[in-house]
C-alpha cells in the first residue's frame, strides 16, 4: 500500500497552501495551481507521497481553502 | 467542417478492399428483419459471464479513443457489482456523443446498424449479472435508436440520454454526470467509475461501435474476430476519414493494423499528395502519410494510434500550423473551465501557437508553447489538457521546417499571414 | 460585569475587524511579509475563534449584569429588548450570523465545500452590523478614542474591500488574465 494525495482539480483554485506545506511535493504554475515535482502523467492527479511527507501532506488536506486536496491508499501494482 | 446532423456518409462500398463489412453488413438503414437476415437469430439476453471470456480471447480494445482492454474494464465492473453488503447493479451504457468535429463513424453506425449496438449493449448488461442499460447519443441519433427498440422483441427497458454537441460530452465520466445531473462536464474521479459510477454503481461507458464488436463476438467466437487484423490488434475499426476536395468524408472498416496509406487510398486519396495526417482526431497525433500502421500498440515511429478513429488528411499546399492552430484554439474553447491548468493553459498554449501562426518572429515561442505542453499534461480531472498536448507536439514534430519557416517570417503554405 | 461587558464587547469587534481582513488578505493568496499563506489561514482562523470567545463574554457578562437587564430570550431572538430594541436587536442579529459562520467553519470538512462557503459569505453582514450596534448602542460613543478606533476599522475594512474587487486581487492575476511570464 502506498499514500496517494489526490488533487481534485475542479475544486482547486491555486491558492498557494499545499505547496507550502509541502514544498518538495509540490510547486505552483504560472497561474498558481499546484504541480508535482519530477513526476509524470496521472501521477501528477494523484501524487506518490514519501512517509516523511505524510504528516506535512495531512496538514495540507485540512488546510486546503477549497478542500480540494485528499489522501487515499492505492495498491502497489 | 463538421457533418451536418442529419445527412449521414453513405454506408462505403468496400469492393476491392481486403476487408469484408462486418458492422455495417447488413446495409444502410439496416432494420431489424435485415438485421436477423444478415447476421442470424440469437438472442442477447442469453450472455452469461462467458462472454467476457470469449472477449478476452478476442482480444476487443475499445474503440472511443482509449483502447482499454473491453473485458478488463467489464471484468472490473462485474467484481465491483459484487462487493459490499449491498451490492450496486451494475450500469452499462452505449456512448455514441461524438463530439469529435471530424469523427462520423459512430454516428453512422447508429444510423445504420442501431441493432447491432443494441445486442451487444443487451449482452453485455446480461454478462453483467442484469445491468442497467442506456444509451447516450445526440439528438440527431435518438430517433433512429427510438425506432430500433420499437422493432425488437425485447429491450424495451433501454433508457435514452441525449448528449450535447460538445468535444468533451463522451468523456466517461461526463457521460455519468450528464446521465446522473444534467451537466456533461468530466467530474474528479477519485475512484473509478467501474467501482463507482451512475449513483455510486459500478458503471461501465461503452462506445457504441465496441458493443457491435462485442456483439459479433458473442454471435461468432474470438477466432472469427482474430481472423480480421493482426495479433497485436485484431479485428476491425470503423474509420471516420475526411481530406481536402474532391475526397468526401467517408467511413470505412479496416483490419486492425492496417497501413495508413492503403486506408487513404481507399478514401480516394493519394498519399503522396498529402503532407500530413492526423490520425486519432483533435486529441491524436500529425504523422507523415506513408509508413504508418493504424493500431493502438507499436513503436511510435512505425505506428499511429486510431483514437476514436479520425483520419483527416491535409493536403501539401495547407498550413499544418495554422491547421493545429484553430484546432487549438477550438479545443481550448471547449475546456470545461473546471481544472485551473486546463482553463489558463489551453488558451495559453492557443494563444502561443496563433502567434507563430500570424507570423511573430519570436524564437522563444516554440520554446514556450513545448514548456505550456508540459506543465498541463495530467493534470485535470480528464485527459483534455493531454490530449492537447500530445496534438501539438505532434505538429512540432512533423511541422519542424514549416515551424522554422514561420519563426523566420515566411509560410510555406498559401494564404500564411506571413507569406 | 458593566465595565467588563464594554471592554468584552471592544475587543471582539476589534478582532472581528482583524478577522475579516485576514479573510480577504486568506483569499488573495498572498502571503504577507514572513508570514506564509497557511499562517496566514491560521491566524485568520484563530483570531476569528478568539474574537468568538469575546464575543461570548460580552455576551455572557451583560446577561449577568443587573443594569444591563438582558434577558436569555434577546440573546437570540432580535428586537425585542428593552432598551433600544433596535441598535440591542442588530447586536443579537450579528450573535446568530457569528454562531452560523463559526458552526459551519468548524465543520467544513463535513458539509462540504458549498456549504460552508455560502454560510461563510456572512461574514461581510457581520461586520456593518456589529459596527453598527457598537455606535447605536454603546455608552462610549461619545470618547474621541472609540470615534478614531471605529473609523480607522472603517476605512481599513472599506479598503479592502475595493482591493478584494480589483482586477489584480489574486497573486496570480496577471497570469490568469492571460499574459505570459
Amino acid at each position: 500500500m502506498k499514500t496517494q494525495l489526490h488533487i481534485d482539480w475542479t475544486s482547486c483554485d491555486g491558492r498557494g497552501l499545499c505547496a507550502e506545506l509541502l514544498p518538495g511535493v509540490l510547486d505552483r504554475d504560472d497561474w498558481g495551481y499546484p504541480v508535482a515535482r519530477g513526476k509524470a502523467g496521472r501521477e501528477r492527479t494523484d501524487v506518490p507521497l514519501r512517509d516523511a511527507d505524510l504528516e506535512a501532506a495531512q496538514e495540507a488536506v485540512v488546510l486546503c481553502p477549497k478542500l480540494a486536496l485528499s489522501l487515499h491508499e492505492r495498491k502497489v501494482q | 467542417m463538421s457533418q451536418a446532423n442529419d445527412t449521414y456518409p453513405p454506408v462505403p462500398m468496400q469492393e476491392g478492399t481486403r476487408q469484408e463489412p462486418r458492422l455495417l453488413a447488413a446495409g444502410p438503414d439496416a432494420g431489424w428483419a435485415q438485421h436477423l437476415d444478415t447476421f442470424g437469430t440469437w438472442e442477447p439476453h442469453t450472455a452469461g459471464p462467458g462472454l467476457l471470456e470469449e472477449l478476452a480471447a478476442a482480444g476487443l480494445t475499445g474503440r472511443g479513443g482509449a483502447a482499454f482492454e473491453t473485458w478488463r474494464k467489464a471484468t472490473a465492473a462485474a467484481g465491483s457489482g459484487r462487493k459490499g453488503m449491498f451490492p450496486g447493479r451494475p450500469v452499462v451504457v452505449a456512448n455514441g456523443a461524438e463530439g469529435e468535429q471530424l469523427s462520423f463513424k459512430d454516428r453512422t453506425l447508429l444510423a445504420h446498424a442501431p441493432h447491432l449496438v443494441l445486442d451487444g449493449l443487451m449482452a453485455l448488461a446480461e454478462a453483467l449479472g442484469g445491468a442497467s442499460t442506456y444509451v447516450y447519443a445526440p439528438a440527431a441519433g435518438l430517433p433512429r435508436v427510438q425506432q430500433a427498440i420499437s422493432e425488437r422483441p425485447r429491450g424495451k427497458r433501454i433508457r435514452l440520454v441525449q448528449s450535447p454537441e460538445t468535444f468533451i460530452s463522451g468523456e466517461s465520466s461526463a457521460v455519468v454526470n450528464m446521465i446522473a445531473h444534467g451537466s456533461a462536464v468530466p467530474t474528479d474521479q477519485r475512484r473509478r467509475l467501474s467501482e463507482s459510477g451512475l449513483n455510486g454503481r459500478p458503471t461501465l461507458v461503452v462506445n457504441v461501435e465496441t458493443l457491435a464488436q462485442v456483439a459479433l463476438i458473442a454471435r461468432y467466437g474470438a477466432p472469427w474476430f482474430r481472423h480480421a487484423g493482426t495479433p497485436t490488434d485484431p479485428g476491425t475499426r470503423l474509420v471516420s476519414v475526411s481530406g481536402p476536395a474532391p475526397a468526401r468524408d467517408v467511413v470505412l472498416e479496416v483490419p486492425g493494423g492496417a497501413q495508413l496509406s492503403a486506408v487513404l487510398e481507399e478514401a480516394g486519396m493519394d498519399p503522396a499528395a498529402l503532407s500530413a495526417v492526423l490520425v486519432g482526431g483533435y486529441h491524436g497525433r500529425w504523422v507523415r502519410p506513408a509508413g504508418h500502421a493504424l493500431s493502438p500498440v507499436g513503436p511510435p515511429a512505425r505506428t499511429a494510434r486510431p483514437g476514436a478513429g479520425v483520419i483527416h488528411a491535409l493536403d501539401l499546399q495547407a498550413c499544418g500550423i495554422q491547421a493545429t492552430a484553430r484546432m487549438v484554439s477550438y479545443l481550448a474553447d471547449q475546456s470545461a473551465r473546471q481544472c485551473g491548468p486546463c482553463m489558463f493553459g489551453l488558451p495559453a498554449m492557443a494563444s502561443v501557437l496563433n502567434r507563430i501562426a500570424g507570423g511573430e518572429t519570436n524564437h522563444r515561442l516554440a520554446s514556450e508553447l513545448d514548456r505550456l505542453g508540459k506543465l498541463v499534461t495530467g493534470r485535470g480531472a480528464c485527459r483534455h489538457p493531454e490530449g492537447t498536448t500530445g496534438l501539438v507536439s505532434s505538429a512540432l514534430e512533423v511541422f519542424a521546417p514549416d515551424f522554422r519557416a514561420h519563426l523566420s517570417g515566411y509560410c510555406t503554405g498559401p494564404g500564411g499571414a506571413a507569406a | 460585569m458593566w465595565a467588563f461587558g464594554r471592554v468584552s464587547g471592544f475587543v471582539a469587534l476589534a478582532l472581528f475587524t482583524g478577522s475579516v481582513l485576514l479573510g480577504i488578505l486568506n483569499r488573495s493568496g498572498r502571503p504577507l511579509m514572513v508570514l506564509p499563506r497557511f499562517s496566514i489561514s491560521l491566524l485568520h482562523r484563530n483570531v476569528a475563534l478568539l474574537a468568538a470567545v469575546f464575543l461570548g463574554l460580552h455576551v455572557g457578562s451583560l446577561l449577568l449584569d443587573s443594569f444591563a437587564k438582558l434577558n436569555p430570550v434577546d440573546v437570540v431572538v432580535p428586537f425585542l429588548g428593552s432598551f433600544q430594541p433596535f441598535w440591542q436587536g442588530l447586536g443579537t442579529v450579528g450573535l446568530d450570523l457569528v454562531l452560523a459562520v463559526v458552526v459551519t467553519g468548524l465543520l467544513r470538512h463535513r458539509i462540504g465545500q458549498r456549504t460552508f462557503k455560502s454560510v461563510h459569505w456572512l461574514s461581510y453582514g457581520v461586520w456593518p452590523v456589529a459596527m453598527a450596534h457598537a455606535l447605536g448602542n454603546g455608552t462610549d460613543v461619545s470618547s474621541g478614542w472609540f470615534l478614531m478606533l471605529a473609523a480607522a476599522s472603517a476605512v481599513a475594512i472599506a479598503a479592502a474591500l475595493l482591493w478584494r474587487l480589483s482586477p489584480s486581487f489574486l497573486e496570480t492575476s496577471h497570469a490568469r488574465q492571460g499574459n505570459l511570464p
